[in-house]
């Protein structure tokens, strides 16, 4: 086998040396009772040309572009990503490193890390990001634990604008708690209601989405006012579509305290959900209390410019119990992915491929509206919308499904009350052609 | 010792990314605008973010730079203790970087997912037969997700039997976020000590499990690389209060095809897919820690679950009304899953002996160094072994300055400080992918060290001075701390 190096000569040396006759004898400590696998019931190993062909095979089943049109976003989203930034993620020497415990020789991980938590701090006008957490949803429901610690509060209100998937992980993670998570309506414009937030007196922190869950672009600054309003209330931000931030107004220019979401949409695959980027930033106030690895930048004891790990003493491995979280392998590959990303595309860049990503969505969202189809909310929008489709929106879609077009997302599923009311997603990557196809098949 | 793997080298300084390029400059190709620029609500866009602008050969030159400062599994040994820096197989690569896995979405109808759903079936099953386990969810993003997955479930387990438990049982040798991880769950960490064969005393945990006691999180094999001998008599102790066993399998590289973990007592266990099977660390993620159990505690596993229908389809289920829920906003870490299944298909059987190796590399290790290193733990030890500094004190030299040497000499150095039971430890874990010549290589470092921690004490206390930097001020970094440029 091309992985183990060892040749038998080797092994009858090494065997020698301690002391073993054979390589079970090595396992001597072990008692009897736990070594009941007779041995490993596993498919024969392929040569790697037999695993080609049958990932290649797996893989094949998959509807993807070019041949497949999804027009699918919910938090996980379809850009262009530079060869360059491909090619340059594939090192060895990023791939392969372990965390940068040892700094000397981590200067690469570490410059690339902290450059990333800059990049994050400009695009969402916050002061302090860490160095990634799993995903958006877990990065919502940390956030929303810090609120608690932060606050010494007990209950958090979140949108019902958004993603329904994170929704379920931060019930999850504040199941076994006594902490309460209460959810506040979106209203008629697809937007959270804020007349329905209710008394923040008890309140930690205040979740939003922008875009939402619907696309629907939140007026932040009407939030802020209203979280605000009570002196000790966090205002959380979170998103799925970073992308809109070379474009809006950042969560940190409407004073959001903590702004947390999915970075996959900065130039990580969708890779079917997962690896993506777990993106968490905060005022520099809550710093102390915030989850997950931060980087610092120090000098060596030549005075040169260096960076480290820092601020681990919220961090699992020294505070145990008292930690601010458990999380300690995080995403680190994705968040160099995403800088790698954010550095191709620059400021200008980011802004004009934020800027094509609107007008397309709008362009569909338009066309939509002209073939006679129902726009579900009035708000502003990026990247995605919701789209009430005719009666008999399942034999559409199904119909479609077979002409290896997938129309959105049903969100009967996730909200009831929204029959024949669907989630699409256009960016970057859809032609005008691809659109008009979508429309002309949708409405026929 | 002149002959050295590590080595000086031409390297390049790079300054941070906004510290170059030039306004107007892109890395970007645009794509083609087909559609015209609609209207916008000026009150929402903002400036956009101060992001400087390169070229691609800046980025390109920048990372390319950013990259020779970092020791890495590709460029030599990492003999991480607990962290199985095995050598990451490049298929692997190349399987997750198919087009129809990496373009993927999340949320495609089952019957356009079918390869993806298949590949995650088998890899439950695979994992349950290699561990011993009956079923698996391959949601948890990392091994301390995995933990947490595992805490939530003994917690669903003990408020379905309607008697919440309040506290759970941390030996001392184990892994480091087992408290953090408990306490999410609400559980207060009850410590125990190992005895003084570096492993679980049954009688100091039959001391300590109660009615009140959740059950207990065992790192076995434990992070002094000694198997848990007594994990049964243990299990039964807890057991028999009610409690649940719960195994952080971080360190199963040493066992596969060897214990059952089931039959050893264990009832849910969590892998590190980034250590044992082969996928690469990233530099800190993304990982995967798949969680399993035995059929007692299926209800419990994360949804949605992949299942086969009877009609040969792949599909999520959702219906388990017990589930703790959801871990993760879609199927977990699916491009890492994609790596360590290429990983067991690879290597079939072998994996047996890829642990009888990892186990022979450490033990002849541990058995060369042991006349140098003072070994606190003088037992056959499984992946990993645990020397300490004591023998160098006398000579004023720490486990830090060894550790920051054997940069020198071209090592990553090994797992420091940790476990805390051990003062000063020095926890080597090999791997089995290092062959016998690169691990002597290493012996002759560590004794060159020992020897010079003798004789030329400076060129520990020193060291390193060949790296991109040297020793790093990290109290002025934690104090006034600089987190963004």
């Amino acid at each position: 086998m091309r992985y183990l190096p060892h040749t038998e000569q080797e092994i009858a040396e090494m065997l020698q040396a301690v002391g073993a006759e054979h390589l079970n004898d090595l396992f001597s400590t072990i008692p009897d009772s736990c070594c009941t696998l007779q041995q490993l019931d596993l498919p024969d190993p392929l040569t790697e040309w037999e695993l080609n062909e049958h990932m290649s095979g797996l893989a094949a089943s998959m509807a993807v572009a070019p041949e497949a049109k999804v027009f699918l976003g919910a938090g996980s989203y379809d850009h262009y990503t530079p060869a360059a930034a491909v090619q340059l993620l594939s090192r060895g020497e990023f791939v392969t490193a372990y965390t940068p415990y040892q700094p000397e020789v981590s200067q690469g991980t570490l410059q690339a890390i902290y450059e990333y938590q800059t990049l994050v701090t400009r695009l969402l006008g916050m002061d302090v990001a860490n160095a990634s957490m799993y995903d958006g949803a877990s990065a919502l429901a940390e956030a929303l634990l810090m609120a608690v610690r932060v606050t010494r509060r007990k209950k958090v209100a979140v949108s019902e604008a958004v993603h329904p998937l994170y929704r379920r992980v931060v019930n999850t993670y504040f199941h076994p708690t006594e902490f309460e998570v209460v959810e506040v309506p979106y209203g008629k414009d697809g937007r959270t209601d804020l007349s329905r937030i209710g008394s923040l007196e008890e309140m930690a922190a205040v979740a939003v989405q922008s875009p939402n869950f619907f696309g629907c672009i939140e007026d932040l600054q009407a939030v802020s006012e209203r979280v605000h309003t009570d002196a000790k209330t966090l205002f959380i931000v979170g998103f799925t579509e970073p992308l809109a931030y070379g474009l809006l107004k950042s969560p940190g220019g409407h004073g959001a305290d903590i702004a947390c979401g999915e970075g996959q949409s900065l130039g990580i695959p969708r890779s079917f959900g997962g690896p993506g980027l777990g993106m968490f930033a905060a005022k520099m106030t809550y710093v102390r209390q915030m989850p997950g690895r931060l980087i610092g930048q120090t000098m060596d004891k030549d005075g040169r410019r260096a960076f480290v790990l820092t601020l681990a003493t919220r961090e699992q491995h020294i505070r145990r119990e008292k930690a601010t979280s458990n999380i300690c392998s995080n995403q680190g590959l994705c968040a160099t992915a995403s800088a790698i990303y954010m550095a191709s595309l620059g400021g200008t860049g980011i802004r004009g491929l934020a800027r094509l990503n609107y007008d397309k969505a709008e362009y569909l969202k338009t066309a939509f509206h002209d073939a006679g189809l129902a726009v579900a909310f009035g708000s502003p929008t990026f990247n995605e919308f919701v789209i009430r489709f005719p009666e008999g929106s399942e034999q559409t879609y199904r119909r479609l499904l077979e002409k290896n077009i997938v129309a959105g997302l049903p969100l009967v599923r996730y909200y009831p009350n929204l029959k024949d009311h669907y989630l699409l997603c256009v960016t970057e990557t859809a032609s005008k052609e691809d659109m008009d196809t979508l429309v002309r098949e949708v409405a026929s | 010792m002149n002959d050295t793997v590590g080595t000086n080298g031409l390297i390049f300084n790079e300054p941070l990314l906004w510290e170059k390029g030039a306004p107007g400059r892109t890395g970007f190709s645009m794509p083609r605008r087909d559609v015209e620029p609609a209207a916008l609500d000026e009150t929402l866009a903002g400036d956009g973010p101060d992001f400087p602008d390169l070229s691609e050969v800046d980025v390109v030159r920048h990372y390319v730079r950013l990259s020779q400062w970092n020791f890495s599994v590709d460029s030599g040994m990492y003999p991480l203790g607990s962290c199985t820096m095995k050598y990451n197989p490049k298929t692997n690569e190349r399987q997750a970087s198919l087009p129809g896995f990496t373009g993927a979405h999340p949320l495609l109808p089952e019957e356009l997912a079918q390869g993806a759903l298949q590949l995650m079936f088998e890899l439950q099953e695979y994992l349950a037969r290699i561990t011993g386990m009956d079923a698996v969810s391959l949601q948890p993003a990392a091994g301390a997700h995995g933990e947490l997955t595992g805490m939530l479930i003994l917690h669903a387990h003990h408020a379905k039997q309607g008697r919440p438990r309040s506290k759970i049982l941390i030996p001392d040798t184990a892994h480091g976020t087992n408290p953090a991880s408990a306490s999410l769950c609400g559980f207060h960490s009850v410590a125990i000590r190992s005895n003084e064969k570096g492993v679980l005393d049954p009688a100091v945990v039959a001391e300590a499990m109660d009615e009140d006691t959740a059950g207990i999180m065992v790192t076995n094999p434990n992070t002094l690389g000694l198997f848990e001998e007594n994990i049964r008599e243990v299990a039964e102790i807890v057991h028999g209060k009610g409690g649940l066993v719960y195994a952080d399998g971080a360190n199963m590289n040493a066992v596969m095809g060897v214990v059952n973990m089931a039959d050893s007592g264990v009832d849910v266990l969590h892998l590190n897919l980034h250590k044992t099977f082969s996928t690469p660390h990233g530099g800190g993620g993304p990982g995967a820690g798949p969680v399993c159990v035995t059929r007692e505690l299926e209800p419990y596993l994360p949804i949605p679950r992949v299942a086969l229908g009877e009609d040969g389809r792949y599909r999520f289920s959702e219906d388990h009304p017990d589930s703790v829920g959801k871990m993760h906003a879609f199927h977990g870490n699916f491009g890492i899953l994609v790596r360590a299944y290429s990983y067991i298909r690879s290597m079939g059987g072998h994996l047996k002996k890829a642990s009888q190796l990892a186990v022979l590399n450490a033990n002849y290790i541990k058995e060369k160094l042991k006349g140098t290193y003072h070994l606190p733990y003088d037992r056959p030890c499984m992946h990993e072994c645990v020397f300490t500094d004591k023998n160098q004190q006398a000579h004023k030299i720490s486990t830090l300055d060894i550790a920051k040497r054997l940069m020198e000499y071209g090592f990553h150095p090994p797992t420091i400080y940790f476990p805390l039971v051990v003062h000063g430890a020095i926890m080597i874990e090999p791997t089995e992918t290092e062959c016998k010549a690169d691990v002597d290589r290493f012996v002759e470092a560590m004794k060159a060290i020992a020897e010079e921690a003798r004789t030329q004490p400076d060129l520990l206390t020193e060291a390193p001075r060949i790296p991109k930097v040297r020793r790093l001020d990290e109290v002025t970094a934690a104090r006034k701390p600089c987190l963004s440029g």
